[in-house]
Order: C-alpha cells, then structure tokens, then sequence
C-alpha cells in the first residue's frame, strides 16, 4: 500500500509517500507525478515514511528525474538507510540529487 | 524449517507471496536490511514469472506480457543462518542469471528505463542458482542472515 501526500506550491510541488512502491503502487506514483508535471520546476520527494522500493519504484523515479533534468530540479529527502542502499547499488545515488 | 507457498503465476497474488515471505522471515528472526532485500528479490523474480513464463506469442513470433496462465511455487528454507529462496514455474526454460547487467555508471539521460530489476537480485543476495529439470524453471537464491 502506498499513499501520497502532495503539498503545491506554483510551480513547486513535494510528493510525500507513505508504504510500498513496488509493482503495484508504482503506477500510483506515475499517475500522480504525471498530472502535474508539466507546470513544475521544482519537484521532492519526501520518502521519511517510505518502507520499500523495488525497480519498478526506480522506473518511475528515474523517467521524472529526465524529465525535470530539462524543466527544472528534482530532489530526495529522508532517504532511509535500507531505500540508500538500493539506490548506492544501482547507482541511483549518482543521478538523483539525495538530501 | 520449510515453508512452501504456490498461486497462479499473476501479478495481483504478489501480495500474497510477500506476506507469506514477511511472515516466514518474522517467525526465523530476519533484520530489516536482509528482509528488504529478500522482499526485493521476491517481487523482482515473482513479477517477472508473472509477466513472461506463461506468455503466448503472436502471429509473428513477438512474445505478449501476462497472456497465458500457470502455477508458481515459492519454497523458503532457513538453516544455518541461511535463508534459501526457491521459484519453480513450468513455463518457458529461461535462466534470469545469463541476462546482461546493466551498465550502472550512464547519466541520468543514457540510463534506460528498466532492466534494473534481476541486476538488484543478484547484487543482494549471497548466491544464485539456476537449473532446467523435468520441464521445470527451478531459481533458488540464498542470504546469509
């Protein structure tokens, strides 16, 4: 289960997620992310509460950080220290900004 | 101690599976960073059983994510502070283990969306297995606890 908290701001948007991101949830993410990402310029991801994250997590991650790699910034925070390792693994610590 | 689990091979019994691996790795004594990792693992193979071992083919050869239907059967084991992992199907042969790794080093634009997934099993688990035997994909993965 996952569930996503999203505080807006103009252009600035912070996605809270709660639970899982996994297959199941992924598109969850996907959906919410898509629908107003064409007016953002500043995009984080608080993940404090996220409990787990499989690649289809990182799919969704990696195609918003190409995104906002062309519109603007996008960062991570309260990564916890299991979510970092997954992240140091596939060498998604080098491409996303983590805080 | 041995546990066996068996559904069909669908993306919506990964749920499931994944209590039952949660609750098998509670009653062994499993650390939060190895049951993320085994939890991982577990969604990972079981997806890709899921999408592709039953798969039909079209008319011109190309294979159809989540046609068909057939069994999976997740067994887990844990002894010697090990915790073994084993998948067996009965669809098409295929060994996760020959598939080319990713390269992890690209930029952010190079990078491809996808592929990442089996690359993650065999970077956290100890050791892999693969064998074709009467007719069945057998895939055990082991952790050390």
């Amino acid at each position: 289960m996952l569930n996503i908290n999203i505080l807006k701001d103009g252009g600035k948007a912070v996605f809270a997620l709660e639970g899982r991101l996994d297959t199941s949830t992924a598109p969850q993410l996907e959906d919410a992310v898509n629908k107003d990402i064409a007016e953002l310029t500043d995009i984080s991801f608080d993940f404090a509460n996220l409990e787990y994250i499989s690649s289809a997590g990182l799919r969704v991650l990696l195609s918003t950080q190409k995104t906002m790699n062309k519109q603007g910034k996008m960062v991570i925070k309260n990564v916890s220290e299991e979510v970092l390792e997954i992240f140091d693994v596939t060498g998604f610590s080098d491409i996303l900004t983590i805080e | 101690m041995e546990k066996t689990f068996e559904c069909e091979a669908k993306i919506e019994n990964l749920g499931k599976a994944n209590a039952f691996l949660e609750e098998t790795l509670e009653e062994v004594g499993c650390g939060m960073k190895q049951s993320m990792q085994l939890s991982v693992a577990l969604e990972e193979i079981f997806v890709n059983i899921a999408h592709y071992a039953y798969a039909e083919a079209d008319s011109s050869g190309n294979i159809i994510p989540d046609t068909g239907s057939g069994r999976v059967r997740l067994t887990l084991v844990a002894e010697d502070g090990k915790v073994f992992m084993t998948f067996e199907d009965e669809g098409v042969p295929y060994n996760p283990l020959e598939k080319d790794d990713p390269d992890v080093t690209l930029s952010v634009n190079d990078r491809e969306i996808g592929g990442l997934g089996i690359f993650m099993v065999k970077k956290s688990m100890d050791d892999m297995k693969y064998e074709h035997k009467d007719g069945k994909n057998i895939l055990t993965l082991m952790k050390k606890l």
